[in-house]
């Protein structure tokens, strides 16, 4: 029952969350000084064809006229269309969208293993030189961003010992057989390995970029908290029975020290999601980040306005999802 | 565990001493550009362009580290580069600061409407990928010094508000706030001269985490060509430049990459230092 409030309470917030990013996109990008509209037309275009192709698109009505108009379409799944290529905003939108999950979620998993494996190493091998060593790691790896991680393996595996591509999603003389655009996803159900390694060798290094300041991160935490669970009565009880270190750690101690590093990788996914807008432009990859830098540069405002809101409705969900789990997984919530 | 405490003291110490000795390196250099800079860093060349570094065959020592397709000198420009990089950190970090732990204090102490305001604020702000919202208020306000600024600001004030917030919060709770109070001090004043000083560590160490996100702030900025000009010595321009040159110049990028590196990591290794020197614990 409370969790269902919880829930209840959380999507509400959610929502008002999400109508303030609307308002605040909406209003921000109109400040800006030049038409949209001039950017379209061929010179020497008249009075009367500005004024219909501002009524076309909407710009000749009052600021709140237009945004009630804009919010009454996304009710609807209309996002307007965009002005650089006249094609709907919703199917652009969708249409990169599996580019940047697909590289979100591999990042993310990149994280949990090279984060999992580095607490799980510094608390077999805690007191010693391992230790020390993966602690200054961890401590590099936390302070550099994404953006300059990206950087440094262009220049180590994309100049120096040139083994994967250094931009693009995928060669483009590879023929894509594919109905989705979830390419990785699909090469792989269409046993298409050839695709699918192209496609790995041109994600690897920018999803690795993204994943190692959050590895580092799952590290310090888990450690952090599978030391403290090492001190406690039941670990110490079980390594009495004669369970190997190992099989303490992984069977006792890491079940119970997991839910902290969780919630965290939860909320710092999010964070992950939002360095794909830069990755995706150093990479040149065709994701959803690289197409809003372009949007800003070329004015568009109702794609900008429409991919601002998908970010802000992955990070909110992302968020809910999160806590969802949280109190399904800790007991204490889950009867308070 | 004396033992401990003093190799984590010392530990603490030498991070402390290194990152500062990088970032007043750089201070200097930035103040002594003129100095030190063996070429004007706008000057183009067309006759020295790409140019090797010093160690290379076909190099000029009038470019220690080499020059752009423009020929401008890389090792001039890193330098200059520096000034714009440092005038960022310093001014957008402490207004950042000033504004986020400002926010942070008012709606962790008065609770009430002023902390559902400012935290619907925060949560409306994370829902913003940050990188894309602040190349937003650039094309938004127009490129310069000023913009990014403002949108460091605007951007990262949650950064200082959150955990501000947070710490007020709990301090609030405390018997020497609650002694306050029955002495007749009024709730303003206990905030400024009660609150403050016990939250002022945790501001110091975020506001030199601050200063090295703004540095890269800056530098994804000149990156997407948005920052100051596009003929400014900054490091992301240079960065930019770099990378789209990479197979012909590898050097372009990577002088200002490193020092931005070195320069980053300093940052927030001073900041971790600080707040392990904070710690009462450890301390």
């Amino acid at each position: 029952m409370t969790l269902i409030r919880t829930f209840l309470k959380r999507l509400v917030s959610m929502l008002i969350t999400l109508i303030g990013v609307a308002v605040i996109v909406f209003f921000v990008i109109r400040i800006v000084p030049g038409n949209p509209i001039a950017m379209m037309l061929p010179p020497g275009a008249g009075e009367e064809d500005i004024a219909r192709l501002k009524a076309l698109y909407g710009f000749d009505k009052t600021l709140p006229e237009q945004f009630l108009i804009w919010g009454k379409g996304i009710l609807a799944g209309d996002f307007g269309t965009s002005i650089t290529t006249r094609q709907p905003v919703m199917s652009l939108v969708l249409g990169r969208l599996p580019a940047t999950l697909e590289l979100s979620i591999m990042a993310l998993v990149m994280a949990v293993a090279l984060g999992g494996a580095l607490a799980l190493a510094g608390t077999r091998q805690r007191g010693g030189k391992t230790e020390a060593v993966i602690d200054v790691t961890n401590g590099i790896s936390l302070s550099v961003p994404d953006f300059l991680w990206g950087l440094l393996f262009i220049l180590l595996f994309g100049v120096l010992w040139p083994v994967f591509h250094i931009s693009g999603r995928v060669s483009p003389a590879l023929d894509l057989p594919f109905v989705t655009n979830f390419y990785l996803f699909e090469s792989l159900l269409r046993l298409r390995f050839d695709i699918w390694l192209d496609l790995v060798s041109h994600m690897f290094m920018p999803a690795l970029a993204l994943a190692i300041p959050l590895a580092a991160i799952i590290a310090q935490l888990l450690k952090q908290s599978l030391k403290e669970t090492m001190h406690l009565d039941y670990v110490t009880l079980a390594r009495t029975k004669g369970y190997s270190e190992t099989h303490v750690i992984l069977r006792e101690a890491l079940p119970n020290a997991i839910l902290p590093t969780l919630t965290l990788v939860g909320v710092q996914f999010t964070f992950l999601i939002g360095g794909t807008v830069i990755i995706e432009r150093l990479f040149s990859y065709e994701g959803l980040g690289n197409m809003a830098i372009d949007a800003v540069i070329n004015r568009d405002l109702p794609l900008i306005q429409g991919i601002v809101i998908l970010f802000a409705v992955i990070f909110t969900s992302v968020n809910l999802l999160v806590d969802l789990t949280y109190a399904l997984l800790n007991p204490r919530l889950r009867h308070g | 565990m004396a033992d401990g405490r003093a190799a984590a003291k010392r530990q603490i110490n030498s991070r402390l001493w290194l990152s500062g000795s990088w970032l007043l390196l750089l201070v200097i250099a930035a103040l002594a550009a003129p100095l030190l800079a063996p070429q004007d860093p706008l000057a183009q060349d067309l006759f020295a362009s790409r140019l090797p570094p010093l160690w290379q065959a076909g190099a000029d020592p009038a470019y220690p580290l080499g020059s752009d397709s423009l020929g401008r000198d890389v090792l001039s420009r890193t330098l200059y580069g520096a000034r714009i990089a440092l005038v960022v950190a310093l001014i957008a970090g402490s207004c950042t600061c000033i504004l986020g732990a400002g926010l942070g204090l008012v709606a962790g102490y008065y609770r009430g409407w002023a902390d559902l305001l400012i935290s619907r604020f925060i949560e409306i702000w994370m829902a913003f990928p940050p990188v894309l919202f602040a190349i937003l208020l650039i094309a938004v306000m127009g490129t310069g010094l000023t913009s990014i600024i403002v949108a460091i600001v605007v951007i990262d004030w949650t950064r200082f508000a959150r955990v501000i917030r947070a710490e007020a919060m709990s301090q609030s709770a405390m018997d020497y706030v609650a002694s306050a109070k029955v002495a007749g001090r009024k709730r303003f004043g206990i905030m400024v001269v009660e609150i403050l000083p016990n939250v002022l560590p945790t501001i110091v160490v975020l506001l030199t985490l601050e200063m090295g996100i703004a540095v890269i702030v800056e530098a994804i900025l000149s990156f997407v060509n948005l920052s100051i000009s596009t003929d400014d010595p900054t490091w992301g321009s240079m960065i930019a430049e770099g990378r789209a040159s990479i197979h012909q110049s590898w050097w372009v990028l990577v002088f200002p990459l490193i020092t931005l590196f070195l320069t980053v990591l300093s940052f927030s290794q001073l900041g971790e230092g600080l707040k392990d020197h904070f710690d009462p614990v450890l301390r």
